[in-house]
Protein backbone atom coordinates (compact mmCIF):
# COMPACT_ATOMS: atom_id res chain seq x y z
CA UNK A 1 0.00 0.00 0.00
CA UNK A 2 1.08 3.33 -0.77
CA UNK A 3 0.99 5.52 2.34
CA UNK A 4 2.14 9.19 3.53
CA UNK A 5 2.90 11.14 6.25
CA UNK A 6 2.66 14.96 6.55
CA UNK A 7 4.86 16.85 8.62
CA UNK A 8 5.44 20.38 9.11
CA UNK A 9 8.48 22.00 11.04
CA UNK A 10 7.69 24.22 13.66
CA UNK A 11 8.98 26.65 16.48
CA UNK A 12 10.70 23.95 19.22
CA UNK A 13 8.24 24.90 22.34
CA UNK A 14 10.65 26.34 24.23
CA UNK A 15 10.33 29.51 21.88
CA UNK A 16 9.05 32.68 23.32
CA UNK A 17 7.25 35.32 21.35
CA UNK A 18 8.72 38.01 19.81
CA UNK A 19 6.44 40.75 17.64
CA UNK A 20 7.95 41.71 14.50
CA UNK A 21 8.20 45.43 13.43
CA UNK A 22 5.26 45.20 11.61
CA UNK A 23 3.11 44.68 14.69
CA UNK A 24 1.55 41.45 12.55
CA UNK A 25 3.74 38.50 12.95
CA UNK A 26 6.11 37.05 14.83
CA UNK A 27 9.68 37.96 14.34
CA UNK A 28 11.10 34.35 13.96
CA UNK A 29 14.75 35.57 14.00
CA UNK A 30 15.46 33.57 17.17
CA UNK A 31 13.50 30.59 16.15
CA UNK A 32 14.87 26.66 16.31
CA UNK A 33 12.69 24.37 13.98
CA UNK A 34 11.37 20.88 15.24
CA UNK A 35 8.68 18.49 13.43
CA UNK A 36 5.54 18.74 15.23
CA UNK A 37 4.91 16.86 18.01
CA UNK A 38 2.31 14.88 16.51
CA UNK A 39 3.76 14.60 13.28
CA UNK A 40 6.59 12.11 14.79
CA UNK A 41 3.72 9.82 15.96
CA UNK A 42 2.18 10.26 12.46
CA UNK A 43 5.20 8.80 10.32
CA UNK A 44 5.62 6.01 13.42
CA UNK A 45 2.06 5.06 12.52
CA UNK A 46 2.97 5.25 8.87
CA UNK A 47 5.83 3.01 8.62
CA UNK A 48 4.12 0.40 11.36
CA UNK A 49 1.56 0.04 8.40
CA UNK A 50 3.62 -0.28 5.81
CA UNK A 51 5.76 -3.18 7.96
CA UNK A 52 2.34 -5.05 8.17
CA UNK A 53 1.11 -4.89 5.32
CA UNK A 54 4.09 -3.64 2.75
CA UNK A 55 4.03 -0.49 0.16
CA UNK A 56 6.10 2.68 0.78
CA UNK A 57 5.98 5.40 2.62
CA UNK A 58 6.59 9.42 1.08
CA UNK A 59 6.90 11.57 3.78
CA UNK A 60 6.02 15.57 2.46
CA UNK A 61 5.95 18.72 3.88
CA UNK A 62 5.28 22.12 2.08
CA UNK A 63 8.00 24.09 3.98
CA UNK A 64 10.99 25.76 3.13
CA UNK A 65 13.83 23.89 1.02
CA UNK A 66 15.93 23.15 4.29
CA UNK A 67 12.90 20.97 5.44
CA UNK A 68 14.95 18.08 3.84
CA UNK A 69 16.59 17.74 7.20
CA UNK A 70 13.79 17.09 8.79
CA UNK A 71 12.62 14.68 6.02
CA UNK A 72 16.01 12.30 6.03
CA UNK A 73 15.24 11.92 9.79
CA UNK A 74 12.44 10.10 9.24
CA UNK A 75 13.61 8.84 6.19
CA UNK A 76 16.45 7.24 8.64
CA UNK A 77 13.48 6.01 10.78
CA UNK A 78 12.34 4.10 7.83
CA UNK A 79 10.50 5.99 5.25
CA UNK A 80 11.17 5.34 1.53
CA UNK A 81 11.10 8.97 -0.03
CA UNK A 82 10.60 12.58 1.13
CA UNK A 83 9.03 15.59 -0.64
CA UNK A 84 9.20 18.67 -0.39
CA UNK A 85 6.20 21.51 -1.74
CA UNK A 86 8.43 24.58 -1.98
CA UNK A 87 7.44 27.97 -0.44
CA UNK A 88 9.72 29.99 0.90
CA UNK A 89 6.24 31.83 2.72
CA UNK A 90 5.41 28.43 4.04
CA UNK A 91 4.89 30.05 7.73
CA UNK A 92 2.56 32.18 6.57
CA UNK A 93 -0.31 29.90 4.77
CA UNK A 94 -3.50 29.63 6.19
CA UNK A 95 -4.42 26.65 6.97
CA UNK A 96 -6.91 26.17 3.94
CA UNK A 97 -3.88 26.85 1.32
CA UNK A 98 -1.91 24.33 3.18
CA UNK A 99 -4.41 21.68 2.46
CA UNK A 100 -5.15 22.49 -0.64
CA UNK A 101 -1.61 22.03 -2.07
CA UNK A 102 -1.22 19.23 -0.33
CA UNK A 103 -4.64 18.25 -1.76
CA UNK A 104 -3.06 18.38 -4.70
CA UNK A 105 0.58 16.51 -4.45
CA UNK A 106 -1.31 13.69 -2.46
CA UNK A 107 -3.77 13.16 -5.58
CA UNK A 108 -0.61 12.89 -7.71
CA UNK A 109 1.30 10.39 -5.59
CA UNK A 110 -1.39 7.85 -5.47
CA UNK A 111 -1.19 7.22 -2.20
CA UNK A 112 -4.65 5.08 -0.33
CA UNK A 113 -3.66 6.52 3.18
CA UNK A 114 -2.03 9.63 4.82
CA UNK A 115 -1.20 10.09 8.78
CA UNK A 116 -0.84 13.94 9.84
CA UNK A 117 -0.82 14.59 13.25
CA UNK A 118 -3.60 15.90 15.34
CA UNK A 119 -2.27 19.50 15.49
CA UNK A 120 0.61 21.81 14.71
CA UNK A 121 2.45 23.32 17.47
CA UNK A 122 2.69 26.84 16.01
CA UNK A 123 -0.78 28.06 14.96
CA UNK A 124 -2.38 25.12 16.78
CA UNK A 125 -4.74 25.08 13.70
CA UNK A 126 -5.55 21.42 14.17
CA UNK A 127 -7.59 21.86 10.61
CA UNK A 128 -5.56 21.22 7.78
CA UNK A 129 -6.27 17.05 7.82
CA UNK A 130 -10.40 17.02 7.41
CA UNK A 131 -9.85 20.26 5.22
CA UNK A 132 -7.50 17.76 3.49
CA UNK A 133 -9.48 14.71 3.43
CA UNK A 134 -12.61 17.20 2.21
CA UNK A 135 -10.71 18.45 -0.56
CA UNK A 136 -10.05 15.02 -1.58
CA UNK A 137 -13.07 13.86 -1.13
CA UNK A 138 -11.63 11.03 1.16
CA UNK A 139 -12.84 9.50 4.14
CA UNK A 140 -11.11 11.09 7.35
CA UNK A 141 -11.07 9.99 11.15
CA UNK A 142 -9.28 12.50 13.73
CA UNK A 143 -7.44 12.50 17.04
CA UNK A 144 -6.78 8.69 16.56
CA UNK A 145 -5.60 6.73 19.28
CA UNK A 146 -5.68 3.41 17.64
CA UNK A 147 -6.23 1.91 14.21
CA UNK A 148 -6.39 -1.42 12.59
CA UNK A 149 -6.58 -1.36 8.78
CA UNK A 150 -6.87 -4.09 6.49
CA UNK A 151 -7.82 -4.61 3.12
CA UNK A 152 -9.59 -1.67 1.77
CA UNK A 153 -10.66 -0.60 5.06
CA UNK A 154 -10.12 0.38 8.42
CA UNK A 155 -11.13 0.89 12.09
CA UNK A 156 -9.91 4.00 14.27
CA UNK A 157 -10.59 4.64 17.95
CA UNK A 158 -10.96 8.40 18.80
CA UNK A 159 -11.52 10.34 22.59
CA UNK A 160 -13.89 12.64 22.48
CA UNK A 161 -14.94 14.53 26.00
CA UNK A 162 -17.72 12.27 26.54
CA UNK A 163 -16.06 8.76 25.81
CA UNK A 164 -14.51 6.61 22.73
CA UNK A 165 -15.98 6.56 19.26
CA UNK A 166 -15.25 4.08 17.19
CA UNK A 167 -15.35 4.65 13.79
CA UNK A 168 -15.11 2.51 10.63
CA UNK A 169 -13.83 3.69 7.26
CA UNK A 170 -13.56 2.46 4.10
CA UNK A 171 -9.92 3.76 2.23
CA UNK A 172 -8.74 6.21 0.57
CA UNK A 173 -8.55 7.63 3.85
CA UNK A 174 -6.86 10.65 6.12
CA UNK A 175 -5.94 9.84 9.97
CA UNK A 176 -4.57 12.82 12.10
CA UNK A 177 -2.94 11.03 14.81
CA UNK A 178 -2.79 11.55 18.55
CA UNK A 179 -0.37 11.22 21.76
CA UNK A 180 -1.28 6.91 22.69
CA UNK A 181 -1.37 5.87 19.52
CA UNK A 182 2.50 4.35 19.40
CA UNK A 183 5.81 5.44 20.64
CA UNK A 184 7.82 7.05 17.74
CA UNK A 185 11.34 5.04 17.18
CA UNK A 186 14.60 6.85 17.08
CA UNK A 187 16.44 6.25 14.30
CA UNK A 188 19.52 3.91 14.37
CA UNK A 189 22.86 4.57 12.24
CA UNK A 190 22.19 2.33 9.82
CA UNK A 191 19.05 4.34 9.11
CA UNK A 192 21.15 7.46 9.22
CA UNK A 193 23.72 6.47 6.58
CA UNK A 194 21.26 4.80 4.24
CA UNK A 195 19.20 8.35 4.47
CA UNK A 196 21.83 10.00 3.21
CA UNK A 197 21.36 8.56 -0.34
CA UNK A 198 17.45 8.35 -0.26
CA UNK A 199 15.75 11.27 -2.80
CA UNK A 200 14.02 14.46 -1.95
CA UNK A 201 11.64 15.52 -4.44
CA UNK A 202 11.18 19.39 -4.63
CA UNK A 203 8.56 20.70 -6.70
CA UNK A 204 7.01 24.27 -5.88
CA UNK A 205 3.82 24.91 -3.76
CA UNK A 206 0.96 24.85 -5.60
CA UNK A 207 0.10 28.62 -5.32
CA UNK A 208 -3.11 29.43 -3.24
CA UNK A 209 -4.13 32.97 -2.39
CA UNK A 210 -4.73 33.43 1.81
CA UNK A 211 -7.85 34.37 3.04
CA UNK A 212 -6.50 35.32 6.59
CA UNK A 213 -5.70 38.59 7.13
CA UNK A 214 -3.90 39.33 10.08
CA UNK A 215 -4.62 42.66 11.37
CA UNK A 216 -2.03 42.87 14.19
CA UNK A 217 -0.07 40.45 16.89
CA UNK A 218 0.52 41.18 20.12
CA UNK A 219 1.90 39.57 23.56
CA UNK A 220 -0.88 38.23 25.76
CA UNK A 221 -1.45 40.70 28.29
CA UNK A 222 0.85 40.47 31.21
CA UNK A 223 -0.93 38.65 34.68
CA UNK A 224 -0.95 40.92 37.04
CA UNK A 225 1.76 40.04 39.79
CA UNK A 226 0.68 37.12 42.31
CA UNK A 227 1.52 36.24 45.90
CA UNK A 228 2.84 33.89 48.26
CA UNK A 229 -0.13 33.61 51.06
CA UNK A 230 2.16 31.36 53.26
CA UNK A 231 3.57 28.22 54.38
CA UNK A 232 2.79 24.68 54.18
CA UNK A 233 -0.90 23.75 55.46
CA UNK A 234 -1.24 26.62 58.08
CA UNK A 235 -1.63 28.83 54.48
CA UNK A 236 -5.03 27.32 53.87
CA UNK A 237 -7.43 29.43 55.26
CA UNK A 238 -5.22 32.63 54.30
CA UNK A 239 -5.53 30.82 50.86
CA UNK A 240 -9.40 29.94 51.02
CA UNK A 241 -10.23 34.08 51.99
CA UNK A 242 -7.91 35.15 48.83
CA UNK A 243 -9.92 32.87 46.78
CA UNK A 244 -13.77 33.67 48.49
CA UNK A 245 -13.10 37.46 49.02
CA UNK A 246 -10.46 38.71 46.69
CA UNK A 247 -10.89 36.42 43.39
CA UNK A 248 -14.29 35.43 44.32
CA UNK A 249 -14.17 31.96 42.55
CA UNK A 250 -15.17 29.85 45.60
CA UNK B 1 -29.55 40.88 7.00
CA UNK B 2 -26.50 38.94 7.87
CA UNK B 3 -26.95 35.33 9.10
CA UNK B 4 -24.47 34.12 11.52
CA UNK B 5 -24.64 29.73 11.37
CA UNK B 6 -23.68 27.91 15.01
CA UNK B 7 -23.36 24.08 15.23
CA UNK B 8 -24.68 23.14 18.38
CA UNK B 9 -23.17 19.71 20.08
CA UNK B 10 -25.85 17.75 22.25
CA UNK B 11 -25.82 14.81 24.47
CA UNK B 12 -29.20 13.07 25.13
CA UNK B 13 -31.16 16.13 23.88
CA UNK B 14 -29.45 18.82 26.27
CA UNK B 15 -26.81 21.61 24.22
CA UNK B 16 -23.59 21.42 25.65
CA UNK B 17 -21.92 23.90 27.58
CA UNK B 18 -19.23 24.86 25.09
CA UNK B 19 -21.86 25.44 22.70
CA UNK B 20 -24.01 27.34 24.67
CA UNK B 21 -21.38 29.68 25.01
CA UNK B 22 -20.91 29.41 20.84
CA UNK B 23 -23.85 30.55 20.50
CA UNK B 24 -23.29 33.63 23.34
CA UNK B 25 -20.65 34.31 21.27
CA UNK B 26 -22.80 34.84 18.12
CA UNK B 27 -25.24 36.42 19.29
CA UNK B 28 -23.37 39.07 21.23
CA UNK B 29 -21.97 39.76 17.52
CA UNK B 30 -25.22 39.60 15.93
CA UNK B 31 -26.72 42.04 18.73
CA UNK B 32 -24.10 44.86 17.17
CA UNK B 33 -25.36 44.19 13.70
CA UNK B 34 -28.77 43.51 13.55
CA UNK B 35 -27.54 39.80 12.54
CA UNK B 36 -29.64 36.75 13.28
CA UNK B 37 -28.14 33.52 14.40
CA UNK B 38 -29.18 30.29 13.04
CA UNK B 39 -28.72 26.93 15.39
CA UNK B 40 -27.86 23.47 13.02
CA UNK B 41 -28.35 20.49 15.73
CA UNK B 42 -27.87 17.16 14.60
CA UNK B 43 -28.60 13.10 16.07
CA UNK B 44 -30.46 11.41 17.82
CA UNK B 45 -31.95 14.10 20.43
CA UNK B 46 -31.41 16.56 18.22
CA UNK B 47 -34.95 17.67 18.52
CA UNK B 48 -34.94 18.12 22.08
CA UNK B 49 -31.96 20.44 22.04
CA UNK B 50 -33.33 22.37 19.32
CA UNK B 51 -36.65 23.28 21.62
CA UNK B 52 -33.92 24.57 24.30
CA UNK B 53 -31.88 26.63 21.68
CA UNK B 54 -34.12 29.78 21.42
CA UNK B 55 -33.69 30.52 24.85
CA UNK B 56 -30.14 31.07 24.12
CA UNK B 57 -30.03 33.24 21.50
CA UNK B 58 -31.50 30.94 18.30
CA UNK B 59 -34.01 32.90 16.45
CA UNK B 60 -34.41 29.69 14.29
CA UNK B 61 -32.96 26.13 14.75
CA UNK B 62 -32.16 23.47 11.67
CA UNK B 63 -32.72 20.40 12.70
CA UNK B 64 -30.88 17.25 11.07
CA UNK B 65 -33.24 14.49 11.44
CA UNK B 66 -34.00 10.81 10.08
CA UNK B 67 -32.03 7.73 11.35
CA UNK B 68 -28.87 9.00 9.53
CA UNK B 69 -25.48 6.85 10.74
CA UNK B 70 -23.16 9.07 12.76
CA UNK B 71 -20.85 10.78 10.46
CA UNK B 72 -18.87 13.74 10.57
CA UNK B 73 -18.21 14.24 7.06
CA UNK B 74 -22.23 13.53 5.90
CA UNK B 75 -23.03 15.64 8.96
CA UNK B 76 -20.41 18.37 7.85
CA UNK B 77 -22.07 18.25 4.48
CA UNK B 78 -25.31 18.82 5.75
CA UNK B 79 -24.12 21.84 8.17
CA UNK B 80 -22.11 23.50 4.85
CA UNK B 81 -25.73 23.38 2.69
CA UNK B 82 -27.10 25.65 5.60
CA UNK B 83 -24.52 28.13 5.66
CA UNK B 84 -24.98 28.34 1.79
CA UNK B 85 -29.21 28.33 2.30
CA UNK B 86 -28.91 31.11 4.37
CA UNK B 87 -26.52 33.09 2.74
CA UNK B 88 -24.67 32.77 6.23
CA UNK B 89 -21.77 35.33 6.76
CA UNK B 90 -20.02 33.39 9.64
CA UNK B 91 -20.33 29.53 10.74
CA UNK B 92 -19.22 28.93 14.51
CA UNK B 93 -18.61 25.53 16.27
CA UNK B 94 -17.48 25.20 19.96
CA UNK B 95 -13.53 23.76 19.63
CA UNK B 96 -14.62 20.44 21.34
CA UNK B 97 -13.34 17.30 20.07
CA UNK B 98 -16.53 17.16 17.62
CA UNK B 99 -16.42 20.60 16.80
CA UNK B 100 -12.87 20.74 15.70
CA UNK B 101 -13.75 17.49 13.71
CA UNK B 102 -16.30 19.00 12.18
CA UNK B 103 -15.40 22.92 11.50
CA UNK B 104 -12.52 22.33 9.23
CA UNK B 105 -14.76 20.00 6.70
CA UNK B 106 -17.72 22.95 6.84
CA UNK B 107 -14.56 25.31 5.82
CA UNK B 108 -13.26 23.55 3.14
CA UNK B 109 -17.07 22.11 2.19
CA UNK B 110 -17.54 26.01 1.45
CA UNK B 111 -13.81 26.34 0.19
CA UNK B 112 -12.59 28.85 3.00
CA UNK B 113 -10.33 28.97 5.62
CA UNK B 114 -10.82 27.88 9.67
CA UNK B 115 -9.89 29.94 12.18
CA UNK B 116 -9.47 27.41 15.11
CA UNK B 117 -9.88 27.89 18.86
CA UNK B 118 -11.09 31.54 19.49
CA UNK B 119 -11.07 33.64 22.16
CA UNK B 120 -13.09 36.43 20.50
CA UNK B 121 -15.69 36.74 17.83
CA UNK B 122 -16.50 40.45 17.19
CA UNK B 123 -18.48 42.23 14.10
CA UNK B 124 -16.69 45.23 12.76
CA UNK B 125 -18.36 47.31 10.09
CA UNK B 126 -20.29 44.32 8.19
CA UNK B 127 -17.82 41.87 8.81
CA UNK B 128 -16.76 39.59 11.99
CA UNK B 129 -13.08 39.51 13.11
CA UNK B 130 -11.62 37.27 15.82
CA UNK B 131 -8.73 36.84 18.29
CA UNK B 132 -7.37 33.88 18.72
CA UNK B 133 -4.05 32.57 20.42
CA UNK B 134 -1.02 31.41 18.55
CA UNK B 135 2.13 29.66 19.53
CA UNK B 136 -0.10 28.08 22.47
CA UNK B 137 -1.19 31.59 23.75
CA UNK B 138 2.00 32.77 23.82
CA UNK B 139 1.30 35.49 21.16
CA UNK B 140 -2.29 36.75 20.37
CA UNK B 141 -3.45 37.21 16.91
CA UNK B 142 -6.38 39.35 15.52
CA UNK B 143 -7.72 38.16 12.46
CA UNK B 144 -10.21 38.96 9.80
CA UNK B 145 -10.76 37.30 6.51
CA UNK B 146 -10.98 37.96 2.89
CA UNK B 147 -13.38 34.79 2.78
CA UNK B 148 -17.33 35.46 2.03
CA UNK B 149 -17.56 33.71 5.06
CA UNK B 150 -16.14 33.63 8.90
CA UNK B 151 -15.39 30.02 9.95
CA UNK B 152 -14.23 29.49 13.53
CA UNK B 153 -14.37 27.30 16.56
CA UNK B 154 -14.45 28.95 20.28
CA UNK B 155 -12.72 28.29 22.98
CA UNK B 156 -14.63 26.73 25.65
CA UNK B 157 -15.26 28.86 29.32
CA UNK B 158 -14.04 31.98 26.92
CA UNK B 159 -17.22 33.59 25.72
CA UNK B 160 -20.63 34.21 28.27
CA UNK B 161 -23.85 32.16 27.46
CA UNK B 162 -26.35 35.02 26.27
CA UNK B 163 -29.76 33.91 28.23
CA UNK B 164 -32.23 36.00 26.33
CA UNK B 165 -34.91 33.54 26.71
CA UNK B 166 -36.73 33.36 23.43
CA UNK B 167 -38.50 30.73 21.50
CA UNK B 168 -36.80 29.99 17.89
CA UNK B 169 -38.56 28.90 14.50
CA UNK B 170 -37.55 25.02 14.24
CA UNK B 171 -37.22 23.89 10.55
CA UNK B 172 -36.55 20.14 10.30
CA UNK B 173 -34.02 18.80 7.18
CA UNK B 174 -33.00 14.88 6.64
CA UNK B 175 -29.61 14.22 7.59
CA UNK B 176 -27.85 12.33 4.76
CA UNK B 177 -26.74 9.46 5.26
CA UNK B 178 -23.75 8.91 2.76
CA UNK B 179 -20.57 9.53 5.47
CA UNK B 180 -17.53 7.68 4.44
CA UNK B 181 -16.15 7.28 8.28
CA UNK B 182 -19.43 6.40 10.46
CA UNK B 183 -19.18 5.92 14.32
CA UNK B 184 -20.65 2.80 15.08
CA UNK B 185 -20.19 2.73 18.49
CA UNK B 186 -19.25 5.49 21.74
CA UNK B 187 -18.04 3.56 24.90
CA UNK B 188 -19.06 6.62 27.48
CA UNK B 189 -16.25 8.05 29.78
CA UNK B 190 -16.48 6.39 33.26
CA UNK B 191 -18.40 8.13 35.88
CA UNK B 192 -19.11 11.37 33.83
CA UNK B 193 -16.13 12.67 34.73
CA UNK B 194 -15.61 16.93 33.67
CA UNK B 195 -13.11 17.19 30.78
CA UNK B 196 -10.36 19.51 31.70
CA UNK B 197 -11.28 21.99 28.55
CA UNK B 198 -14.63 22.42 30.25
CA UNK B 199 -14.85 22.26 33.63
CA UNK B 200 -14.84 25.67 35.56
CA UNK B 201 -12.19 24.40 37.75
CA UNK B 202 -9.12 22.34 37.11
CA UNK B 203 -7.18 20.62 39.87
CA UNK B 204 -3.40 19.57 37.95
CA UNK B 205 -0.66 17.25 39.87
CA UNK B 206 2.53 16.80 38.67
CA UNK B 207 5.61 14.81 39.19
CA UNK B 208 5.59 16.56 42.65
CA UNK B 209 3.44 13.47 43.62
CA UNK B 210 5.99 11.06 43.24
CA UNK B 211 4.16 8.46 42.19
CA UNK B 212 0.16 7.95 40.80
CA UNK B 213 -1.15 6.17 43.55
CA UNK B 214 -0.47 9.63 45.08
CA UNK B 215 -3.07 11.60 42.51
CA UNK B 216 -5.81 10.44 45.33
CA UNK B 217 -5.11 13.65 47.20
CA UNK B 218 -5.66 15.40 43.18
CA UNK B 219 -9.25 14.03 42.79
CA UNK B 220 -10.00 14.15 46.29
CA UNK B 221 -9.34 18.00 45.77
CA UNK B 222 -11.27 18.28 42.47
CA UNK B 223 -13.89 16.21 44.27
CA UNK B 224 -14.33 18.89 47.18
CA UNK B 225 -14.97 21.52 44.59
CA UNK B 226 -17.51 19.55 42.79
CA UNK B 227 -17.12 21.00 39.87
CA UNK B 228 -13.84 20.69 38.69
CA UNK B 229 -11.75 18.56 36.39
CA UNK B 230 -7.98 16.67 37.42
CA UNK B 231 -5.27 17.39 34.77
CA UNK B 232 -1.80 16.94 34.36
CA UNK B 233 1.92 17.67 33.72
CA UNK B 234 3.32 15.98 30.62
CA UNK B 235 5.76 14.28 32.84
CA UNK B 236 3.60 12.37 34.91
CA UNK B 237 1.53 11.78 31.50
CA UNK B 238 4.69 10.17 29.91
CA UNK B 239 5.28 8.26 32.92
CA UNK B 240 2.03 6.74 32.38
CA UNK B 241 1.01 7.82 36.00
CA UNK B 242 -2.28 9.60 34.36
CA UNK B 243 -4.10 9.56 30.58
CA UNK B 244 -3.01 12.01 28.23
CA UNK B 245 -6.27 13.37 28.09
CA UNK B 246 -5.63 15.11 31.16
CA UNK B 247 -2.57 16.78 30.18
CA UNK B 248 -1.96 20.28 30.04
CA UNK B 249 0.06 22.35 27.81
CA UNK B 250 1.24 22.58 24.46
CA UNK B 251 1.21 19.18 23.82
CA UNK B 252 -1.74 18.85 25.43
CA UNK B 253 -5.22 20.98 25.85
CA UNK B 254 -4.85 24.39 26.49
CA UNK B 255 -7.52 25.22 29.58
CA UNK B 256 -8.97 28.80 30.62
CA UNK B 257 -10.81 27.66 33.43
CA UNK B 258 -12.31 30.32 36.67
CA UNK B 259 -9.62 28.33 38.67
CA UNK B 260 -6.79 26.51 37.86
CA UNK B 261 -4.77 24.70 40.85
CA UNK B 262 -0.77 23.78 40.16
CA UNK B 263 -0.03 21.18 42.94
CA UNK B 264 3.56 19.86 42.19
CA UNK B 265 4.48 21.20 39.08
CA UNK B 266 7.20 23.42 38.32
CA UNK B 267 5.77 25.74 35.54
CA UNK B 268 7.96 24.60 32.74
CA UNK B 269 7.00 26.98 29.36
CA UNK B 270 5.15 24.02 27.71
CA UNK B 271 2.93 23.66 30.75
CA UNK B 272 2.41 27.37 31.13
CA UNK B 273 1.39 27.45 27.65
CA UNK B 274 -1.72 25.57 28.28
CA UNK B 275 -3.19 27.20 31.67
CA UNK B 276 -1.93 30.93 31.20
CA UNK B 277 -5.11 32.29 30.49
CA UNK B 278 -6.93 30.75 32.92
CA UNK B 279 -8.77 33.18 35.37
CA UNK B 280 -6.94 32.78 39.03
CA UNK B 281 -4.12 30.50 39.14
CA UNK B 282 -2.69 29.18 42.50
CA UNK B 283 0.41 27.20 42.77
CA UNK B 284 1.31 24.39 45.91
CA UNK B 285 5.05 23.44 45.41
CA UNK B 286 7.51 22.73 48.41
CA UNK B 287 10.06 24.98 46.25
CA UNK B 288 9.94 28.51 46.62
CA UNK B 289 11.55 29.39 43.35
CA UNK B 290 9.27 27.10 40.83
CA UNK B 291 8.61 28.96 37.76
CA UNK B 292 5.20 28.54 38.78
CA UNK B 293 5.06 31.27 41.09
CA UNK B 294 5.92 33.77 38.75
CA UNK B 295 2.14 33.13 37.08
CA UNK B 296 0.12 32.19 40.13
CA UNK B 297 -2.24 34.49 41.88
CA UNK B 298 -1.69 32.91 44.72
CA UNK B 299 0.89 30.40 46.20
CA UNK B 300 1.48 28.27 49.20
CA UNK B 301 5.14 27.01 49.55
CA UNK B 302 5.07 24.01 51.29
CA UNK B 303 4.71 19.90 51.03
CA UNK B 304 1.51 18.81 48.79
CA UNK B 305 1.21 16.15 50.92
CA UNK B 306 0.37 17.86 54.27
CA UNK B 307 -1.22 21.40 51.79
CA UNK B 308 -3.49 19.38 49.51
CA UNK B 309 -5.40 17.33 52.25
CA UNK B 310 -6.11 20.79 54.29
CA UNK B 311 -7.15 22.16 51.23
CA UNK B 312 -9.21 19.39 50.21
CA UNK B 313 -10.81 19.85 53.97
CA UNK B 314 -11.52 23.52 53.85
CA UNK B 315 -13.02 23.70 50.47
CA UNK B 316 -15.57 21.15 51.40
CA UNK B 317 -16.05 22.83 54.27
CA UNK B 318 -17.21 26.47 52.39
CA UNK B 319 -19.08 23.74 49.50
CA UNK B 320 -21.09 22.67 52.66
CA UNK B 321 -22.12 26.10 54.21
CA UNK B 322 -23.32 27.45 50.89
C1 LIG C 1 8.35 19.32 22.85
C2 LIG C 1 7.93 19.42 24.28
C3 LIG C 1 6.58 19.54 24.59
C4 LIG C 1 6.15 19.61 25.92
N1 LIG C 1 4.81 19.74 26.18
C5 LIG C 1 4.39 19.80 27.48
C6 LIG C 1 2.99 19.93 27.80
O1 LIG C 1 2.12 19.99 26.93
N2 LIG C 1 2.64 20.00 29.10
C7 LIG C 1 3.56 19.92 30.13
O2 LIG C 1 3.15 19.97 31.30
N3 LIG C 1 4.85 19.79 29.84
C8 LIG C 1 5.30 19.71 28.55
N4 LIG C 1 6.62 19.53 28.30
C9 LIG C 1 7.51 19.16 29.42
C10 LIG C 1 7.98 20.32 30.25
O3 LIG C 1 9.15 20.87 29.65
C11 LIG C 1 8.34 19.81 31.67
O4 LIG C 1 9.30 18.79 31.58
C12 LIG C 1 7.14 19.26 32.46
O5 LIG C 1 6.05 20.15 32.40
C13 LIG C 1 7.55 19.02 33.90
O6 LIG C 1 6.50 18.42 34.62
P1 LIG C 1 6.38 18.63 36.19
O7 LIG C 1 6.24 20.07 36.48
O8 LIG C 1 5.31 17.70 36.66
O9 LIG C 1 7.76 18.03 36.73
P2 LIG C 1 9.03 18.75 37.33
O10 LIG C 1 9.54 19.80 36.42
O11 LIG C 1 9.93 17.65 37.73
O12 LIG C 1 8.50 19.51 38.61
C14 LIG C 1 8.08 18.89 39.78
C15 LIG C 1 7.80 19.98 40.79
O13 LIG C 1 7.25 19.40 41.97
C16 LIG C 1 7.79 20.07 43.09
N5 LIG C 1 7.70 19.15 44.23
C17 LIG C 1 8.44 18.05 44.48
N6 LIG C 1 8.02 17.44 45.59
C18 LIG C 1 6.97 18.16 46.07
C19 LIG C 1 6.11 18.02 47.19
N7 LIG C 1 6.22 17.01 48.06
N8 LIG C 1 5.14 18.95 47.35
C20 LIG C 1 5.00 20.00 46.48
N9 LIG C 1 5.80 20.16 45.42
C21 LIG C 1 6.76 19.25 45.19
C22 LIG C 1 9.19 20.43 42.70
O14 LIG C 1 9.65 21.54 43.45
C23 LIG C 1 9.03 20.77 41.22
O15 LIG C 1 8.79 22.15 41.03
C24 LIG C 1 7.08 19.52 26.98
C25 LIG C 1 8.43 19.41 26.68
C26 LIG C 1 8.86 19.38 25.36
C27 LIG C 1 10.35 19.29 25.07
N1 LIG D 1 3.03 22.96 5.82
C1 LIG D 1 2.68 21.69 6.05
N2 LIG D 1 3.29 20.68 5.40
C2 LIG D 1 2.95 19.38 5.62
N3 LIG D 1 2.02 19.02 6.51
C3 LIG D 1 1.38 19.99 7.20
C4 LIG D 1 1.67 21.37 7.00
N4 LIG D 1 0.87 22.08 7.83
C5 LIG D 1 0.13 21.18 8.52
N5 LIG D 1 0.44 19.93 8.14
C6 LIG D 1 -0.10 18.66 8.67
O1 LIG D 1 -1.35 18.91 9.28
C7 LIG D 1 -1.31 18.62 10.68
C8 LIG D 1 -2.18 19.58 11.43
O2 LIG D 1 -1.72 20.90 11.23
P1 LIG D 1 -2.60 22.18 11.62
O3 LIG D 1 -3.94 22.00 11.01
O4 LIG D 1 -1.83 23.35 11.05
O5 LIG D 1 -2.64 22.21 13.11
C9 LIG D 1 0.17 18.70 11.03
O6 LIG D 1 0.44 17.94 12.18
C10 LIG D 1 0.80 18.11 9.77
O7 LIG D 1 0.69 16.69 9.77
Amino acid sequence: MKIAACIKRVPTTEAQAKIGSDGKSLDSAGFQYMPSFYDEIAVEEAIKTKEKLGGDVTVLTLGPQDASKELREFIARGADAGAILVDPAWHARDARSTAKALAKKIGALAVELVFLGRVATDRDNAAVGPMLATYLGWACVTEVVSIEITAGKGVAKRETEHGVETVEFALPAVITCNKGLNEPRRPNLKGIMAAKSKPIAEEPAEAVANQTVVEKVELPPARKAGRIVGEGAAAVPALIKALREEAQVL
Amino acid sequence: MATIVVYVEQENGKPIRASLECLGAARAAAGSQGASVVAVVARAGAKDAAAKLGAFGAAKVVCLVGDARPSADATARDVARVVRDQKASAFLAAATATGKDLAPRVAADLDVTLFSDCTGFEAQGGSFRVVRPWLAGKAIATLSTQAPVLCATTRPNAFAIAEVGGTAEILDVAASDDGKAIVTAVAPKAGGKLDVKEAPVVVSGGRGLKGPEHFKLIEDLAAAFGNAATGASRAVVDAGWRPHAEQVGQTGKTVAPQLYIAIGISGAIQHLAGMRTSKVIVAINKDAEAPIFKIADYGIVGDAFEVVPALAKAVQEVKAHK
